[in-house]
Formats: C-alpha cells, sequence, structure tokens
C-alpha cells in the first residue's frame, strides 16, 4: 500500500518536472515506460543512421567528381559518428552496446523504413540529402528540447554537423536540374521516387501513432508527427519550384485560410509494407551490418586478447 | 610529521539541468565521497551548478597540446564539411 503511494508520488513529482521543462538526467528517478520508451526511439534513431550509410556508401567509388566524393565520405562518415552519439544516449539509461546491435539484427528494433529503398542513380543521392536529410533535420531540431538531457545534447551536436547535409543534397540537385535534358529527369525521377517515402519518416498520422500520445505527455516528442510532415512539406515546394521540376504530388496546394499547403494522401500500405519488411532492400540492409559485425569478429576478439595479456602482466608487476 | 598523501581529483560541474558538466577545478581528497563533498564546498558556494562529477586525476587520459597537429586534424583542407560552403541561390538559400 505504502509502496503503490510512494511510487504514484514519485511519478506526479517526475510529472511535474516534466511541465516545468526541467530535463530527466541519466541518474533521475523515472518511470520504467519512460525508460523503456525512450530506449527503443532513441536506439531506433541509432540504427537508422547506421543502416543510412549503406544507400549512400553505394555511390562513394562512382561519384561524379573527386569533389563529390570527398564531400559523400564526410557526410558518410558523420552518420557513423551520429549513430555512436546516440548509441551512448542510449547506453546512459542501462541497456548494453550487445543488447541495442542484437535487436536490431534481430529485427525485434527498427530503423527509418527509408533506408531500405534503393539508391539507383547518382540523383537518388542528391535526393537523400535534400529531402531525407531535410526531413531528419526537421525532426532533430524539434528533439533539441526533447526531456531527456542526454537525448537533447546529441540532438544539438547531431543538428551542428549535420547542416551541411541537407545543402550537399540539393547542390547536387541544382546541377542535374539545370544540365542536359537527360540530368533533369534523372532529378526529377529521384524526386518522384523519394518524396513520398521522405514524408513517411514522419511516422503514421497522429491519430493511428502508437506512441504519440504518451511521448508528447513526456516530452519525448515535441512536436506531432503531422505538425513536423506539414512544416516539411511547406518549406519542400518552393525548393522544388526553384529546381523548376514537377511536384510528385498532384494534389498540392496553397491553403490561404490555414496558412499551409494542402496535399495528396500517402500511401500508407506502402508504408506498412516497408516497415514490415518488404521494401526493396530490407533483407539486404541487414545481411550487409551482420556480415559487417561478422567481419569484425577478429578486432573484438584481438582487443579481448590484449586486454588479458596486460591484465595478467600488471598482475605479476603490480608498479 | 605526516605528510599529505591524498589523491587529486578533477571536477566537473553541471550548470543547470539540461547543460554539460564543465570541468572547473581540481582537489586533494581521500576517496570519491570526500572529493565529492569538498568540491561541494569548493566550488559550489554561489550557487554555479546543480550536478558534480569527481574523476581521479589520474583516470583522466588527455592529449598533448603540442601534438595538435598531427594527432588532431584541424580539417582545414575539408571546408566541405561546413553548411557555409555551399553556395546556394537566395531563394532557397534558407537551408
Amino acid at each position: 500500500m505504502g509502496g503503490n503511494s510512494d511510487q504514484a508520488e514519485l511519478e506526479r513529482q517526475f510529472q511535474q518536472r516534466i511541465d516545468d521543462d526541467i530535463k530527466i538526467e541519466p541518474k533521475d528517478w523515472m518511470p520504467d515506460a519512460y525508460r523503456e520508451n525512450l530506449i527503443r526511439q532513441i536506439s531506433q534513431h541509432a540504427h537508422s543512421e547506421v543502416i543510412g550509410m549503406q544507400p549512400e556508401g553505394n555511390y562513394i567509388t562512382r561519384a561524379p567528381s573527386l569533389r563529390r566524393k570527398l564531400i559523400l565520405l564526410s557526410k558518410v562518415q558523420d552518420e557513423a559518428g551520429h549513430g555512436l552519439y546516440l548509441y551512448s544516449a542510449s547506453e546512459t539509461l542501462g541497456i548494453s552496446r550487445l543488447e541495442l546491435i542484437e535487436a536490431l539484427q534481430s529485427g525485434a528494433a527498427k530503423y527509418a523504413s527509408i533506408f531500405n529503398y534503393p539508391t539507383q542513380t547518382w540523383g537518388d543521392v542528391g535526393a537523400i540529402g535534400w529531402l531525407v536529410d531535410g526531413a531528419a533535420i526537421c525532426n532533430q531540431v524539434s528533439l533539441q528540447r526533447t526531456s531527456y538531457g542526454p537525448y537533447a545534447r546529441g540532438m544539438i551536436r547531431i543538428c551542428k554537423e549535420e547542416s551541411f547535409h541537407q545543402r550537399q543534397g540539393y547542390e547536387i540537385m541544382l546541377a542535374l536540374a539545370r544540365g542536359s535534358d537527360e540530368q533533369r529527369q534523372m532529378a526529377q525521377d529521384s524526386l518522384n521516387r523519394f518524396y513520398w517515402p521522405a514524408l513517411m519518416m514522419f511516422g503514421p498520422h497522429d491519430g493511428e501513432s502508437a506512441h504519440s500520445a504518451q511521448s508528447m505527455r513526456w516530452k519525448i516528442k515535441r512536436e506531432t508527427n503531422d505538425a513536423l510532415r506539414q512544416k516539411f512539406i511547406d518549406q519542400t515546394v518552393p525548393q522544388i519550384e526553384f529546381l523548376g521540376l514537377d511536384h510528385p504530388d498532384r494534389d498540392i496546394s496553397w491553403n490561404e485560410s490555414r496558412g499551409h499547403y494542402d496535399h495528396g494522401e500517402i500511401d500508407w500500405h506502402e508504408f506498412y509494407s516497408v516497415i514490415n519488411g518488404n521494401g526493396h532492400c530490407n533483407r539486404q540492409r541487414l545481411q550487409h551490418h551482420i556480415r559487417a559485425h561478422q567481419e569484425g569478429e577478429w578486432v573484438r576478439d584481438a582487443l579481448a586478447a590484449y586486454q588479458e595479456k596486460q591484465r595478467q602482466r600488471d598482475c605479476q608487476d603490480p608498479d | 610529521m605526516t605528510r599529505e598523501t591524498l589523491e587529486l581529483f578533477e571536477v566537473f560541474v553541471r550548470p543547470r539541468r539540461g547543460l554539460d558538466h564543465k570541468h572547473v577545478g581540481s582537489l586533494h581528497a581521500q576517496d570519491h565521497a570526500q572529493a565529492l563533498e569538498y568540491a561541494r564546498d569548493c566550488y559550489t558556494r554561489r550557487g554555479e551548478g546543480v550536478s558534480i562529477w569527481v574523476v581521479r586525476s589520474t583516470d583522466i587520459c588527455a592529449s598533448q597540446e603540442e601534438d595538435v597537429e598531427s594527432f588532431i586534424d584541424p580539417s582545414e583542407d575539408k571546408p566541405y564539411r561546413l553548411a557555409t560552403y555551399y553556395r546556394l541561390p537566395d531563394p532557397v538559400d534558407n537551408m
């Protein structure tokens, strides 16, 4: 009885902190569900950064110039670093890196389904930087104010580093859009294929989103999926116009009274189908991750052997 | 005469919730618990922070500043890592 009321009091104080915009730090008391929710969201975010290296990595050896190759290498390197920041933030919640990686490889944990789409042309590298990173930045800017301190600080660092990702993508699109007819066509085709999946990155409509309401109450999320998606749709319209490309959404139209663009409906059937493993590259992405992980086995073995040798040396020679 | 043989600890203070801990100085103490109390008394007398970390100085592994050029590549030859490197026309520059 006393235990229950203590628990209720702790939860009340916790919610009060959240309501007062006071950050939660790793050693604070927190409800189990808050912890689990955060581990799920942050690790999903981390997995997305890591798996997201594959579609772009596909073009490093085929970038059209040395300049583009250097930029792309830099960008992919950033994504690896962002994965690390986010794994570390998850680990402050008491889960190990090993458990997180196992959850990814077994399919228990998800990553952004956009990365299950293949990169078929150089234009796709431009579209990913512009649209996929653009959508991710919308989300991440909002998450700089998330209630969990280590996550918020990670987001601030990531947003700062990521500021060039979207611009380099748009620059690629601009070069193609101002190039030959064939290049323009490549840009249009990449825009057509990546626009809708980019909108899906914000997740289901608010009413359908499994974790949204509680996440908003806990300020893990600061803006709803639909509000963030609308922001992205609005900012993208003039960018498409400037490229002189056709908007992939035939229903896009300015709504004066809302002060936003109205838009066509997203193909949610496709969204759930890709999430549930039936995108073009789901199996390939995980198999690649598992293979790379296995191929790194000898490095982990060597580290462990070295550590053991050092330990034995320290025992023999205490100085 | 007994000489003081206490260990050196480095002190980090979090000024406000939500911010990173910042290094503020060092002190001598017997163990972690004592270091925390001394740090409180020494470094947070004027509301400097809400949380303190203490770390044994010998546990800190530091790079040397004179090695900066070979160890920490300043990446001056990689300006493309910065957003300002990408010149976009005015109408779409807000990105």
